[in-house]
């Protein structure tokens, strides 16, 4: 259907469209209007991903004169996909009404690991193994070097793509990461150089947060982006903590070994060099004399990691002269480790700030903060003239070097960590430094001041007026939507009792009790026999649901789930995780029905959906609290109430809160869609904790329901089921339209200009 | 058996089951049985044209009867007992087949015109595979009510065995086939996971393993099953195997991965249970190419940068992390229970008799290379994957409902179902035969009372001048109330959704569903048949007609002998079976006339 919103004509793929999905519209374009940045919450299952795609594209579309750029950012690679795949259905909707006006160049984008086609490089297993591999066959020298000598492998697919010149492009059309990968197969052109590429000339680009977020890789990746953009990031209840973790090192005793090695074998390197080119050296100096300037005119393929620090942040200047010299840089990071190495060996706890730090470091080892803020970059260039290719070799030390340009360079919103163990195994020691970021409004300040609008949006951002706090900037419009229901297709429930009518939860003094433990195997086990198809239950960590689900097998309850469902389970292991859970779909497809157990802050969690009967209903095991006893928690705690006023408890909350709501929130996909959700704990049922949960939940949950037991809640969720698979009218019940068609958004329009 | 002739041993008895009978040998040709006793007694001889058979009756297979055989001849009885089921199904089916053609022939021969050829296919055909024959067996045996068409119609000569068949090829073919026979998955518990049992009294435990928990081994572990090829029986006996599975086994659950390490680093074979599957990580990878692309968390973390080994926040509680030297000894449930559910899935890949498990280690190992050699190119499931990922994107309830690819509905007994349907229709037409829509078959005697009393307060209201209900229709109400009322006296307060077939006493039931049924058979025989250009289809016509006319009179008994209360059903149920036959036997004459003008 296609209608106005003011002056743009929307084109949406959708014979219809829901309310929220049009109001959400109307805001986001007088975000555009502005100029300014938005933050808009709505609940899942009501379609924000295309309602922004649409009025986005549409948007630009209508203002020919000043083509806007979309940089849409997903938390992961298969929400990538995700939007990609949606954005096909729009844009062949649009090249069928407009025609050839409508084209469009669409990508996303992402490491080599997942675009490269050269099968020598990517049958690497890590993503630095594969990023040195390509190296190794493309680096400038690397390729100069075979020009000579013809014995030297180097990589076709970029050989042909760089012979290909300014003729490499990529038609216009929407591309998935497979459709890149075919092309490339097709032509014989390396995808990922091909996209990096295309990425400046594309109307929409589709990546990971981080390309933006993490200074690294939005030195090398967004550098080129212009103002004219809109940055979109999704499912951005998480933003803060992204950013945090951007931002954040630790260093270990593994680190330190592993970056003695790599400095010995630095200093063979130079004195090969000295021996054999010893002009390399020299020119190398000269250049750091006149300035970094050697950046701008790298090879494509020599670019990596970018500066840690924030563009802003970064010395223009020369560097220093007493790190100049090949040797006598590498002098002072032996200093530096021998430094940490001495600091990891205390017996106690240690917290303290950057610049106590760096004075310390100053008077034990005299290296200066100037000269530790140009560590990673003299680094690079000293990698860089030593012609290094094996760089996933090189890793800790390039983590030595990004630990030192962080402290040298930020003096606040950072505290240093020492921690002689973990925590929870006080036997084994474990030491840790750890430079942790407690400011999330670092890291995302560059993308704030540098586009025009920056949209942050996701199912569950309430309290809406926190987001601004934490991240420090002044949304134009900030509103959170509420879901317009045909009919209750959600129904939230809170189990605090078992069916012994004994309490459940996960507190510390009551998670291990057999009874509890018991209790939960029990709502499981009659949810199973009375759901059909997929179940998901998240716990609050892996331990926990390592524990738990292996009780349950003791007691024979995991037995008699399985005589119901099949069982899967995530685990830390990302493949076994992957394969467990297209097994699940495949098993919930075929009608077999299955359970999913996964973990609340873990993978699965963070953007799997359960729509349909993929996930008929979500068991939450308790409240997913942070580990609280974790220094560096706590140590952001602090900031946070000295910083912004926000308390402990209320961020603790808060944040558990999110991820529960989180969990259960991705059984709805659309309306036609329905789901149950039980949050088993019965601190859900206290009013402060409540609360916190996101209106579109809380407008279900029913007072009725807040105070239940094993047997009612079988109970509801079999009269639940029963109703929802009665026929029903999509188009809402007379008076309430919950589906409005083009004529009914006429209609909207016209009463709205007779009123004025 | 393919020839002509069948050699049994058996024993004849001559007075009867009860006679202990005759130790001898059965021959039986296609135009005559012999029976030549071990002991030469002449009286125990026998020599049989079988022209004066009539037919052949034998008893069902079970443990505690006797296999017996018994021909009715025209004047005597011959039967014989078998030493096995085995050898008297060969004889039965023989004797079956014989006494067919015989009788076809013996039609065919009333005939002065024989077509020789034409008989010659409808009877050599009947030449049948000992499989065949024991598929139609076992169709008979498993389905009652063929049996009893069966005995009916083949056996009383109505139909040839071959004719009967004929109409059920689809029967024949479909279970001949076996692919849309449904297999039995694996079970969905976990059998893999052994538990040991202990006696209590001294440290040793127990572990069992039945071949149906080896074969669930062999296919979640494929190491194990690998490590089965290669060293038994070379190097270790079945046995030895074992033990030492149970071995690693018990160190799992002990959940010491040190001391597995310890016990692995002594002995190499037992590292290979104790150690990490490494078939099982190769087909991961494998697998992994596969998934859909908007689950794929494995290409999340090839575009991480920030959880570099040592970026970001490391000890937050959210990660945990275990020693890394002992990490390929340590094997958890979690593992354990998604390689179950996994396998669970994909199905029984093996259909075999669960017995000797070197056979079934091999014939897994064989049916895994056919497995690989079957996978989609990757170029197609690309494509599927992709179509899927769009299909999944779109938003259903935005739009118009696309056409789903659907699953025909697999209705395991039509029959039943087509049954209730024809009550169903019965009922509305029993409504309807009685006059007016108010009358429900399930109007309970308070409800009717009440539409009365209602009805009459009115009355009493409006005044008769201008009556509710005319008063002919109000009689036929009434009529139909209380007859409806006397007949389901009986019935009230059992489940109203039952049909009238249900209702019936039950042999009334089964006698017309039989009778149904027959008749069924019959016609689709009757109507097969035209038109009629060869002798051999006018002696089956004429041969189903009598079939045909015999039942009349059976029908109009089961009329009579039902109980006054249902017999007005009764009529209502057979009246169609009759209309049936009636169209057909006007056919009949219809065609005969047609025929002698002609002729």
């Amino acid at each position: 259907m296609k209608f106005q919103i003011e002056d743009i004509t929307v084109y949406f793929p959708y014979d219809n469209i829901y309310p929220e999905q049009y109001s959400y519209m109307v805001e986001l374009k007088r975000t555009l209007d502005a100029k300014g940045h938005c933050l808009l919450e709505m609940p899942t299952g009501t379609g924000k991903t295309i309602a922004l795609l649409s009025l986005i594209t549409s948007y630009s579309l209508s203002k020919q004169s000043n083509q806007l750029k979309l940089l849409y950012c997903t938390r992961t690679v298969h929400e990538m996909e995700k939007t990609l795949a949606e954005l096909r259905v729009l844009h062949e909707y649009q090249l069928k009404h407009l025609g050839p006006n409508a084209r469009m160049l669409a990508l996303g984008l992402s490491s080599r690991k997942n675009l490269c086609i050269n099968p020598t490089v990517n049958s690497s297993n890590s993503r630095d193994s594969v990023d040195a591999a390509c190296r190794k066959l493309t680096a400038s020298w690397v390729r100069e070097a075979a020009v000579k000598s013809p014995g030297i492998p180097t990589c076709d697919f970029f050989e042909n793509y760089e012979r290909a010149g300014s003729n490499a492009i990529l038609p216009s059309g929407v591309y998935m990461l497979q459709d890149l990968r075919t092309f490339g197969k097709e032509k014989g052109w390396c995808p990922y150089y091909l996209a990096r590429h295309m990425v400046q000339f594309a109307n929409v680009v589709v990546y990971s947060y981080q390309y933006l977020l993490d200074p690294k890789v939005a030195g090398f990746i967004s550098k080129e982006m212009q103002r004219e953009c809109v940055v979109v990031f999704d499912e951005a209840h998480n933003i803060d903590n992204v950013c945090i973790e951007a931002l954040s090192v630790s260093v270990r005793q593994q680190t330190l070994e592993g970056a003695t090695r790599n400095l010995s074998k630095m200093s063979h390197e130079i004195d090969r060099f000295k021996a054999t080119d010893a002009n390399r050296l020299r020119a190398e100096y000269n250049r750091l004399v006149e300035g970094l300037a050697q950046r701008g005119n790298l090879a494509l393929t020599d670019a990596w990691l970018a500066n840690p620090a924030l563009p802003d942040d970064i010395l223009k200047e020369a560097v220093p002269g007493n790190i100049r010299k090949a040797e006598h840089f590498l002098n002072v990071l032996r200093r530096l480790v021998q430094y940490l190495r001495g600091r990891l060996q205390s017996e106690n706890v240690v917290k303290e700030g950057p610049v106590a730090f760096v004075a310390s470091i100053y008077a034990q080892t005299g290296i200066d903060q100037k000269m530790l803020r140009f560590c990673y970059d003299r680094l690079h260039s000293l990698m860089m003239t030593l012609e290094i290719t094996d760089t996933d070799e090189f890793l800790h030390i390039q983590t030595i070097c990004d630990f030192a340009t962080l402290v040298g360079t930020y003096t606040r919103g950072f505290s240093i960590i020492i921690e002689p163990f973990d925590e929870r195994m006080p036997h084994i020691p474990d030491p840790v430094l750890q430079l942790s970021c407690h400011d999330a409004s670092l890291a995302i300040k560059p993308v704030f001041d540098r586009f025009q609008s920056v949209v942050i949006t996701s199912g569950t951002l309430s309290p809406i007026d926190l987001y601004p706090r934490l991240l420090n900037f002044n949304p134009v419009i900030s509103r959170s939507f509420t879901m317009s229901m045909t009919r209750d297709c959600i129904c939230p429930m809170v189990l605090t009792r078992g069916s012994d009518q004994l309490p459940v939860s996960t507190k510390f003094d009551m998670r291990s009790d057999p009874g509890v433990v018991r209790n939960y195997g029990r709502l499981l086990l009659e949810m199973v026999a009375a759901v059909p198809d997929g179940v998901v239950c998240f716990f609050v960590s892996y331990s926990y649901m390592d524990g738990i689900v292996n009780s349950w097998n003791e007691m024979g309850i995991l037995q008699d789930i399985m005589q119901h469902k099949l069982v899967f389970i995530e685990t830390q292991d990302v493949v076994e995780t992957t394969l467990a859970l297209d097994n699940y779909r495949r098993a919930c497809d075929c009608g077999r029905g299955a359970v999913f157990f996964s973990v609340a802050r873990g993978k699965v969690a963070e953007g799997i959906d359960f729509d349909r009967h993929y996930g008929r209903l979500v068991i939450m095991f308790g409240v997913p609290f942070q580990y609280t006893l974790s220094r560096i928690l706590l140590a952001r705690l602090e900031y946070l109430r000295e910083t912004f006023q926000i308390k402990e408890g209320d961020f603790l909350t808060f944040d558990a809160l999110r991820q529960a709501a989180q969990c259960v929130g991705r059984v709805i996909r659309s309306k036609a869609d329905y789901g149950m959700m039980i949050f088993a704990d019965k601190r859900y049922s206290r009013h402060d904790k409540r609360s916190k949960l996101p209106g579109w939940i809380l407008s279900h949950l029913r007072e009725a329901h807040l105070n239940l037991s094993t047997d009612m809640a079988l109970h509801i969720a079999r009269e639940f089921l029963r109703k929802m698979a009665q026929p029903y009218d999509k188009t809402g019940v007379d008076g309430k339209k919950t589906l409005l068609s083009e004529e009914d958004l006429k209609k909207m329009v016209q009463s709205n200009s007779n009123m004025f | 058996m393919a020839s002509g002739q069948v050699v049994m041993r058996a024993r004849y008895k001559n007075n009867g089951v009860k006679d202990p009978g005759v130790q001898g040998v059965l021959i039986m040709t296609e135009d005559k049985l012999d029976f030549s006793p071990d002991d030469p007694m002449p009286s125990a001889k026998l020599n049989v044209g079988f022209r004066s058979i009539k037919g052949h009756k034998f008893s069902r297979e079970g443990s505690q009867k006797q296999a017996l055989l018994m021909l009715t001849g025209s004047d005597k009885n011959y039967t014989f007992e078998f030493d096995k089921f085995t050898e008297r199904d060969i004889c039965r089916d023989f004797v079956g087949k014989v006494l067919g053609k015989i009788q076809a022939k013996e039609s065919s021969a009333s005939d002065a015109k024989v077509d020789p050829e034409k008989s010659a296919t409808t009877l050599h055909d009947e030449q049948l595979r000992p499989e065949e024959m024991k598929l139609r067996m076992k169709l008979i045996a498993e389905n009652s009510e063929l049996q009893k068409l069966h005995k009916q119609f083949v056996i009383g000569g109505v139909l040839t065995e071959a004719e009967f068949w004929a109409t059920r090829k689809k029967l024949l073919a479909v279970d001949a086939s076996k692919m849309s026979k449904q297999r039995l998955g694996f079970k969905s518990a976990m059998l893999a996971d052994v538990r040991p049992l202990t006696d209590g009294r001294t440290n040793k435990v127990t572990f069992s393993l039945t071949p149906e928990i080896i074969q669930q081994i062999f296919t979640e572990k494929p190491a194990v099953h690998q490590a089965f090829l290669k060293f038994v029986p070379s190097k270790m006996t079945e046995k030895d195997f074992w033990t030492k599975y149970c071995r690693a086994e018990f160190l799992h659950r002990t959940k010491n991965a040190v001391a597995a390490a310890a016990e692995a680093a002594e002995d190499e074979e037992l590292a290979v249970f104790l150690k990490q599957d490494a078939i099982l990580a190769g087909e991961a990878r494998q697998k992994i190419r596969r998934v859909d692309p908007t689950l794929d968390m494995e290409a999340d973390e090839g575009d991480d940068y920030i959880h570099l080994p040592d970026h970001g926040i490391f000890r937050d509680g959210s990660k945990e992390f275990t020693d890394s030297e002992y990490e390929q000894y340590k094997r958890t449930l979690a593992q354990d229970l998604n390689r179950h559910a996994a396998v669970v899935l994909e199905g029984r890949t093996l259909d075999m008799e669960l017995g000797d498990t070197r056979t079934v280690a091999e014939a897994l190992a064989k049916s895994k290379k056919a497995d690989l050699a079957t996978q989609m190119s990757d170029e197609k499931a690309n494509h599927n994957r992709s179509e899927r990922a769009s299909r999944m994107a779109e938003i259903e309830d935005l739009q118009t409902p696309n056409n789903l690819p659907f699953a025909p509905l697999h209705i395991k007994d039509p029959r039943e179902y087509f049954d209730s349907q024809q009550a169903n229709a019965l009922k509305a037409l029993g409504d309807t035969a009685v006059g007016t829509k108010t009358i429900n078959c399930n109007v309970n005697t308070a409800q009717a009372y009440g539409f009365l009393r209602k009805s009459i307060s009115e009355m009493k209201v409006t005044g008769l001048s201008y009556p509710v209900i005319e008063s002919e229709v109000a009689r036929k109400v009434l009529i139909g109330l209380s007859q409806q009322l006397s007949s389901t006296k009986y019935n009230l307060g059992k489940n109203p959704q039952e049909s009238i077939l249900d209702r019936l006493p039950k042999k009334t039931k089964e006698e017309l569903l039989h009778f149904w049924i027959s008749i069924q058979e019959l016609l689709k025989h009757f109507w097969s048949s035209y038109p009629i250009t060869t002798t051999y289809l006018n002696t089956k016509v004429s041969r189903l007609k009598d079939a045909m006319a015999d039942i009349y009179p059976k029908l109009q008994g089961i009329k009579e002998s039902a109980q006054p209360d249902f017999r007005h059903q009764v009529s209502l149920l057979v009246q169609p079976m009759v209309q049936a036959l009636d169209a057909a036997f006007t056919y009949y004459d219809a065609d005969l006339q047609k025929r002698s003008m002609r002729s």
